[in-house]
């Protein structure tokens, strides 16, 4: 009897602390592995803090982490996995944006909510209700880089070496050639290549003999750091930049010499001096032995704690309730400045400008929406 | 440094110095492809089989590199050269290892096994890759010693002409090995006739033991000089320029050693041509419709006649 009572009550505690389960897609492993790597930090010191809290309404969360090893097509298996078979409330993903837009629909089909917490692309969020991020878009993304060379730089003729392959970088380079030139600049050539690729040589030697002052190049850090060395290699000395794609450890890394002088458009910088920023990069560095967080992880790490917030709010995990409550989201007060989700659910955040300077990135200026 | 790249740009503008740049970026492409394809090209020539793991074994020789180049001082010429040797060893090793163990046993068995086997040892290699090596991107270290220096508008790297070098340095050594020494007798003996090569006392075991093993250090070669000019290496690196080669070594006339020179040759120019144009996007369409054109009027490929020596 003694014992029935026993079993009776482990099966109550049992179920009333069944976890609410995040899902989450990232490149953990393959070409754009940096993102993930870093993106799963974030989410995991989310976490952490949540559960040390208590939890999401009295239940512990847990993490159902996929990786879709950088290659197109898994992340769709993925997403279909996470709602089908493991019925998580939310899904969480820091891939690109060509990843997002296979895993967007699949969730918005089953009903949970997806926040992309590092996707640029305009499309993203466009694929349905449930779709959020906690990012800025390409089309404030590239026109800040075009003002930037205009008028910083003082660029006038500018190349473009676009991957076309990659939906992001497309869409940049469109972007781009329409603020740039708007501002009285001109785009010479514009070169393309697809994932993957490695030789850069020929599209450089077409640049170079365009005459170009300055390339613009909206790709993945991988490509971003090979397109540098090589650039340099045939003799262009003229000023690179790129976007948050650029952004990993692995730029510098393979880039090395090549990448000095370099400057990328991103989220957020560690060298922020805001108590915020301060206490955030403190506790990361304490936590993962001493690296220092760039922007994929505070992204990830407020997109956590917003969905935990409206999950909060909407007091179950029923998706439509939960779609709601992150869609009501104003200026919740995160590591990446204050998100509001708007009526497209996108958030509107400030762009940094940085630059690679003796083998470390560097601040160089804020631009606000 | 900005005088100096204007005065670059300015130099650069003529049509013949882009022309013969990009001349230069395609021969350095195209010789690494025809490392590639000289190994593909010896294997069917004795043993009528491709040998879709070799690729693979191009990828490993460029891990060898990264590793044995940690070992050895940077940017120098002889840690250079020893880096090279270490990798070819070590290929010319595996490749006969996996010779021993995956196709000896099958040796007599209908050649879609083989194909099949050799299939499963490319699958085998690229993921237990991913095992020992992790799957995220390596930066290859500069193992020789580089330099840019431009000659009337031209930038010529040293590694490119070193891969142009020591593919050339290489094939010379093939033809060299193939033609005037007793092993090449017996690998073009092979190729012609594997039973008769037998009854003559030839022993095929080391025969084919021996052009896995040369075919394997060629990759290997192959697999360096592609890290030095791309250093960014990855277990699934080998998929595409393995690819491309096995395209030039078709191109060329599968089994005949300077075709596959020459299919390298042609396949990385076009490539870089029309990478550097403005349908880069298609580069890889056009490099594979110029193969079906070619063996459409040529079958046997452009060096190839089907009563030709074969290794």
């Amino acid at each position: 009897m003694k014992r029935l009572v026993l079993i009776l009550l482990l099966g109550v505690t049992a179920r009333a602390v069944e976890p609410i389960k995040f899902g989450e897609i990232e490149s953990m492993t393959g070409k754009e592995a940096a993102f993930g790597q870093s993106a799963h930090k974030g989410i995991v010191m989310a976490v952490e803090e949540i559960n040390a809290k208590g939890g999401i309404l009295g239940r512990p969360v847990v993490i159902v982490l996929q990786d879709n090893q950088s290659r197109a097509g898994e992340s769709a298996t993925i997403a279909k996995k996470l709602v089908s078979r493991d019925k998580v409330a939310v899904v969480l993903s820091g891939a690109i944006s060509s990843n997002c837009n296979e895993a967007g629909p699949i969730c918005q089909n089953a009903k949970v909510p997806f926040i992309a917490t590092t996707a640029t692309d305009a499309s993203v969020t466009e694929a349905g209700s449930y779709i959020f991020r906690n990012c800025f878009v390409d089309e404030f993304q590239g026109a800040v880089m075009a003002k930037f060379a205009r008028e910083n730089l003082k660029l006038r003729r500018v190349a473009l070496l676009t991957s076309a392959s990659a939906i992001a970088s497309v869409s940049l380079s469109k972007i781009y050639r329409k603020s740039f030139t708007a501002l009285g600049g001109e785009i010479p050539v514009e070169q393309k290549y697809s994932e993957g690729d490695k030789d850069f040589r020929a599209q450089l030697t077409a640049i170079k003999a365009s005459g170009a002052d300055g390339l613009f190049v909206p790709a993945y850090y991988t490509e971003a750091a090979l397109v540098c060395r090589q650039a340099r290699d045939l003799g262009l000395n003229f000023p690179i930049y790129g976007t948050d794609g650029w952004e990993a450890p692995e730029l510098i890394e393979i880039g090395g010499k090549a990448v000095e002088g370099t400057y990328y458009s991103t989220h957020y910088t560690s060298e922020n001096t805001s108590p915020e920023v301060a206490e955030f990069v403190k506790k990361f560095r304490a936590h993962f032995s001493g690296e220092i967080p760039d922007s994929m992880a505070p992204l990830a790490y407020d997109a956590a704690l917003i969905a935990a917030a409206a999950i909060t709010r909407a007091g179950t995990t029923d998706g439509p309730k939960v779609r709601a409550e992150i869609a009501a989201t104003r200026d919740f007060p995160g590591i990446t400045g204050r998100t509001t989700i708007d009526a497209h659910r996108n958030a509107s955040k400030d762009a940094v400008i940085v630059t690679v300077r003796g083998g470390q990135i560097k601040y160089v200026t804020t631009v606000a929406p | 440094m900005t005088t100096q790249s204007e005065s670059l740009n300015s130099q650069l503008s003529t049509p013949l110095s882009e022309f013969l740049q990009q001349l230069l970026n395609g021969l350095s492409l195209g010789a690494i492809y025809a490392l590639i394809a000289l190994g593909y090209t010896m294997v069917y020539g004795v043993l009528r089989f491709i040998n879709f793991a070799h690729s693979d074994v191009f990828m490993v020789g460029a891990f060898i590199g990264y590793y044995a180049g940690k070992l050895v001082p940077e940017n120098t010429i002889w840690g250079g050269l020893v880096v090279l040797a270490l990798s070819m060893l070590g290929c010319a090793v595996l490749g006969m290892t996996i010779e021993r163990l995956a196709y000896r046993p099958l040796r007599g068995a209908a050649t879609l096994n083989v194909l099949i086997t050799a299939i499963g040892v490319s699958l085998l290699l690229e993921y237990s890759g991913q095992v020992f090596f992790g799957a995220a991107p390596r930066t290859f270290p500069a193992i020789f010693p580089v330099k840019n220096f431009s000659v009337g508008g031209l930038v010529i790297s040293t590694n490119q002409l070193s891969v142009i070098v020591v593919a050339a340095l290489l094939m010379v050594a093939l033809q060299f090995i193939v033609h005037r020494t007793k092993i090449g007798t017996a690998m073009r003996a092979v190729s012609l006739n594997p039973k008769a090569a037998q009854l003559v006392g030839i022993n095929i075991d080391v025969v084919i033991s021996f052009t896995f093993g040369l075919g394997s250090a060629l990759a290997a070669a192959g697999g360096i000089l592609y890290a030095l000019n791309y250093p960014s290496i990855d277990p699934l690196m080998g998929v595409m320029p393995g690819l491309k080669a096995f395209v030039a070594a078709v191109l060329g006339g599968i089994g005949n050693i300077p075709g596959a020179a020459l299919g390298g040759l042609i396949l990385g120019t076009v490539e870089t041509f029309v990478n550097g144009s403005q349908w880069s996007t298609y580069k890889d369409a056009i490099a594979f419709a110029i193969l079906i054109i070619i063996m459409l009027f040529r079958p046997a490929g452009l060096l190839g006649k089907f009563t030709v020596e074969k290794v």
